[in-house]
């Protein structure tokens, strides 16, 4: 883990790195030269059609996939020397909670997992079913939530070990508008109240512009970036207005072009 | 309530009737033959036909009648009673249901975890169950007994031989059931594999569990009343009906059988209450 001098250093560094699979209509290739450096404290939002190695470029960070070339450190370390560091927290695309334990069990998934003592245990899912308002359904069970509070036990879940970095896998794809804008105000505090380094993959570019500090545009055939926006948002106290505001329009068509062009790459 | 008692009841009555109606036709020539010279009335002959000592078939209140002499009128723990017949099935029937449950979890375990055992297993777990039980029991109890293993448990073996297998199969399918997501979470946490199988797999398996329970208990028991025929047992269902084909005592057999199926039931509803209370405290649903 490296302590604060070394906060300069990038919290991911990725390098020249490609993915092919190897499938029975020949080989595909998922990512290819991929080169990014995340910093300290950053929420990347990765943006892109289907297909284009987003969520694959994340599991590579996470070691549940690895890369066919290139090099990736997370943390100064290889990703699979950072996982088993416990480096990492990550929000799955579905809520992904056992069904037999309740909101509290589950929060507490992770800390059983590492060894925490109970009294350490109990004390850290308060604290994180505080932060995603959820205290008062600590005792009740998945099915028993709305799909939006059981993303949000998912998130308490990857913070509860208090990981520095954070990957989210389009958390909020499967739910409605309405539910996604009131979440994605609550990430932004979280964001703001922690400094967590943050990995966002995700299909909407309202999303992108409002959550990130920068956003990666990237296409299919091959999984490549395209283009990498800076954001000119005021990186504190944004809200749901933000997206309303002259910046925010212009990140928004900007990457609306690196869509595009990713898109008429392939026709 | 009442529109699920209907059909049922009208089920029962039809199989009785069937039954007396059945008796009737089977034990004829018995009763024409107990008659003799003295040419009973066809009213006589049909009350002759339904109360024979040993009737081809017994009817339903001939083996009423045996069941409640031989269950409230002897004291459950002599041995007459069929009480303590079945206390000694249902003993043999447990050891080797409890023996099943281990080894059905162990080797699904294994099969799941060891890419090589799903292969060299699967097909033998197969053909273990082709083997007409009845054929190789007298085997284990043979050779058992040369081990000195004699009494509860080469019955107990036999039961388990049975009773492995649907938790076996159940088994393999609840340790695979967790979905990818499940997985990818536990590796993010890099938790070994006894963790996964701990906290992830065998917990998502107990649905699994149950229903192969169910299909288990029924089997053991059938296991435990054949190993109790070629032991030459004197108790217990499987004793109790052997006994009674040897005497041609059908409304002993026939009361032993309604026995078997009694305790086969009551175990069946018990696994059905443990599930229950199982899931209740998990959450209230499968």
């Amino acid at each position: 883990m490296p302590d604060s001098s070394a906060a300069a250093e990038p919290v991911i560094a990725i390098a020249g790195l490609g993915l092919t699979f190897f499938t029975e209509d020949g080989p595909v290739e998922a990512l290819s030269k991929i080169d990014l450096a995340v910093r300290p404290g950053e929420f990347i939002s990765l943006i892109g059609p289907s297909g284009c190695g987003k969520t694959t470029l994340l599991r590579i960070i996470a070691d549940l996939e690895q890369p066919s070339e290139g090099s990736i450190q997370v943390n100064g370390l290889s990703p699979s020397a950072n996982r088993l560091a416990r480096g990492y927290g990550y929000v799955f695309q579905a809520p992904a909670l056992f069904p037999w334990r309740s909101v509290a069990g589950n929060v507490a998934l992770p800390l059983e997992i590492m060894g925490l003592g109970r009294a350490e245990r109990d004390q850290r899912v308060q604290k994180y079913l505080d932060l995603v308002s959820l205290s008062d359904f600590r005792r009740k069970f998945p099915w028993q939530l709305s799909g939006g509070m059981q993303q949000r036990v998912s998130i308490a879940r990857a913070l509860s070990f208090e990981p520095q970095l954070l990957l989210m896998d389009e958390p909020f794809g499967a739910l409605d508008e309405i539910t996604r804008d009131r979440l994605n105000v609550e990430l932004l505090r979280l964001w703001e109240k922690t400094q967590k380094t943050v990995i966002f993959v995700t299909h909407s570019i309202p999303e992108a512009v409002l959550l990130s500090s920068r956003i990666v545009v990237m296409s299919a055939r091959p999984g490549r970036i395209v283009d990498i926006i800076e954001s000119t948002l005021p990186r504190r106290n944004r809200s749901l207005d933000s997206r309303d505001m002259p910046e925010a329009h212009a990140l928004a068509h900007r990457v609306r072009l690196g869509l595009k062009a990713g898109h008429s790459y392939q026709e | 309530m009442r529109n699920r008692i209907f059909p049922l009841a009208t089920i029962v009555l039809v199989l009785i009737l069937a039954w007396y109606g059945l008796a009737l036709i089977l034990n004829h020539d018995q009763a024409v033959r107990l008659a003799g010279d003295a040419q009973p009335s066809w009213w006589d002959l049909v009350k002759m036909s339904w109360s024979l000592d040993r009737p081809l078939l017994p009817v339903p209140h001939q083996i009423a009648a045996e069941l409640w002499r031989s269950v409230f009128t002897i004291a459950p723990w002599a041995k007459r009673s069929l009480l303590f017949h079945a206390g000694v099935t249902a003993g043999s029937t447990l050891v080797g249901f409890c023996l099943g449950i281990l080894l059905g979890i162990v080797l699904a375990a294994g099969i799941v975890h060891v890419r090589t055992l799903d292969r060299a297993l699967m097909p033998w777990i197969i053909t273990s169950q082709t083997v007409p039980i009845l054929a190789i029991a007298p085997m284990i109890v043979v050779v058992l007994g040369n081990l000195g293993l004699t009494g509860l448990l080469p019955k107990a073996v036999i039961s388990m031989y049975l009773g492995f297998f649907p938790v076996a199969i159940g088994m393999v399918k609840g340790l695979r059931s967790p979905d990818p997501l499940q997985l990818d979470l536990m590796r993010s946490y890099s938790a070994g594999r006894w963790t996964v199988f701990w906290k992830l797999r065998l917990r998502a398996s107990i649905p699994f569990l149950f229903a192969s329970l169910k299909v288990a208990i029924a089997i053991s028991l059938v296991g435990a009343i054949v190993g109790e025929l070629p032991t030459g047992a004197s108790a217990g269902l499987g004793a109790r009906l052997l006994s009674g084909s040897y005497y041609g005592q059908t409304v002993q057999i026939w009361a032993a059988l309604f026995m078997a199926a009694f305790l086969g039931l009551f175990l069946l509803l018990l696994i059905a209450a443990i599930e229950r209370l199982y899931f209740s405290r998990a959450g209230g649903r499968a």
